[in-house]
């Protein structure tokens, strides 16, 4: 069951709650332009280096951002008594889901824009790619973040424990996603896990963006994991939005 | 008239506790049932029941004869919980519009109902600005905003102060006359005057299903407190 109207509605409303919080939408632009800035100074004389880096980390800022900001939206809808009032409304679940999915992926298209392009202008950031294709990837690492969030949001029960799920669920996809060892230069065991986590996927077609300059198969293939590890997560959050509860 | 409601043997347990002990009534359209009861009766799981919301045991629970909580139902229910559940971080409008789009009615509507539970000054203020008593009335405005036909309201006059709470039991008999069914829960025995029925609940059970003026008599008192502290004794002496 799902309604265009209500969808549109749904997300304009989720935008509009985030357009009230000024000093959000402040550290959402910033804060990844601070730390790659940060990247850029360390790394001022390893160029190559910085190159690598800072590309993954375009991914990994939305994914990470959209991650927390859902997981903490969704509690809050869990635990005010917005949704089960929700609930006794026309919206169906896919109209919430689908609605925190458009508007967190809309905004995490505007904060990896402002990032890429102070990354690209500013920072000298050189990819054989085009930038387009490494907003596309954050866009949908923004998704995958939003999907998981909703997801891991249903084993919370307050803000405290919902941000500790952020090291759990992030931490580890980022450490052996090959950014800091090669993927075929870790132990068998961790490479079979590496294998399995999507950010995998996204740090590679990243890769291939910074060293081709037309899309690869490879990075085409990366995008539809991630895309339907996107759609499973969305599968399993909604699994979690119980209309009737004890 | 048909029953707009309808709960038969309803059983619900929360946790390993049976807050229900199979309760049934019949609620009907036009007059005011007024749900009274003390804290912790069981008053809020009955609403939660009959909104579609709460695990049941067993036994069921139809609305306009329809099992609670069929999609078909959803367009028809007003539902006021009873801590407010509203946007924080948007204005009053922007709440009120969001909950009339999804019964797909426009700004006017919301506007409207804005203005009926007195907050046209406060439309445009954020929610989390607003007084406790502001605050549940963009709640109860959210529940009465898409002209619902079953209304279920949670303790709506908590807070408030005397001349609004009068004004808003005036609005809730108009929507009564105008054919609505309207549930209202209350702990305070003086509302319950107010209602055309009462259900008096107490520890998950009903105790009394009448008309004021019949509880009274059946208690023998003229007091609706003192009736209700003599039917909870004369059970007990059962």
């Amino acid at each position: 069951m799902m309604s265009v109207r209500i969808l549109a509605n749904t997300t304009q409303r989720i935008l509009r709650q985030l357009r009230h919080d000024h000093r959000t939408i402040a550290l959402m632009l910033v804060v990844p332009t601070l730390l790659l800035s940060i990247l850029y100074f360390m790394y001022e004389d390893q160029a190559p280096v910085f190159n690598r880096i800072a590309l993954i980390m375009l991914g990994v800022f939305p994914f990470t951002i959209m991650f927390l900001l859902t997981s903490i939206a969704v509690l809050r809808e869990r635990t005010s008594g917005t949704l089960e009032r929700l609930f006794t409304t026309p919206l169906g679940k896919l109209d919430l889901l689908f609605g925190y999915g458009i508007a967190f992926g809309l905004a995490a298209a505007v904060q990896a824009s402002v990032t890429a392009a102070l990354a690209y202008w500013l920072l000298d950031l050189n990819t054989a790619g085009s930038a387009g294709f490494v907003i596309l990837i954050a866009v949908t690492n923004a998704v995958l973040g939003v999907a998981l969030g909703l997801f891991f949001s249903a084993f919370a029960r307050t803000e405290f424990q919902a941000v500790q799920f952020m090291p759990i669920v992030v931490l580890p996809q980022v450490l052996l996603s090959g950014l800091f060892v090669a993927r075929d230069e870790m132990a068998g065991w961790l490479e079979a896990i590496s294998n399995v986590l999507p950010v995998t996927y996204a740090v590679e077609a990243l890769a291939e963006i910074g060293a081709n300059p037309e899309p690869t198969a490879t990075m085409w293939r990366d995008l539809g994991v991630v895309f339907g590890v996107v759609v499973l997560a969305l599968m399993l959050g909604a699994a979690t939005l119980r209309r009737r509860t004890p | 008239m048909e029953p707009a409601i309808q709960f038969h043997d309803l059983v619900v347990e929360r946790g390993k506790q049976e807050v229900l002990h199979s309760v049934s009534a019949e609620i009907h359209p036009g007059v005011i049932t007024g749900l009274l009861g003390p804290s912790g009766a069981g008053k809020t799981t009955l609403m939660r029941a009959i909104v579609g919301v709460q695990l049941v045991k067993s036994g069921g629970v139809t609305v306009l004869g329809k099992p609670a909580g069929s999609p078909e139902l959803r367009r028809t229910m007003g539902y006021l919980t009873q801590s407010p559940s509203v946007y924080p971080d948007l204005t009053v409008r922007e709440n009120v519009r969001y909950f009339a789009s999804l019964y797909g009615f426009g700004a006017d509507e919301a506007d409207r109902t804005i203005v009926n539970v007195g907050l046209e000054d406060q439309a445009r203020q954020l929610v989390s600005t607003l007084s406790g008593g502001q605050l549940s009335r963009t709640s109860l405005a959210c529940a009465l905003v898409g002209q619902p036909e079953v209304l279920v309201l949670d303790e709506p006059t908590v807070g408030q102060d005397p001349l609004l709470r009068d004004e808003l039991w005036r609005r809730f008999r108009k929507l009564a006359d105008d054919g609505a069914t309207v549930l209202v829960s209350s702990h305070v025995m003086d509302e319950a005057n107010r209602c055309d029925r009462l259900l008096l609940v107490r520890d998950g059970s009903i105790i009394a299903d009448d008309t004021p003026p019949a509880v009274k008599q059946a208690a023998g008192t003229d007091d609706l407190d003192q009736a209700f502290l003599r039917l909870v004794r004369r059970r007990a002496g059962q």
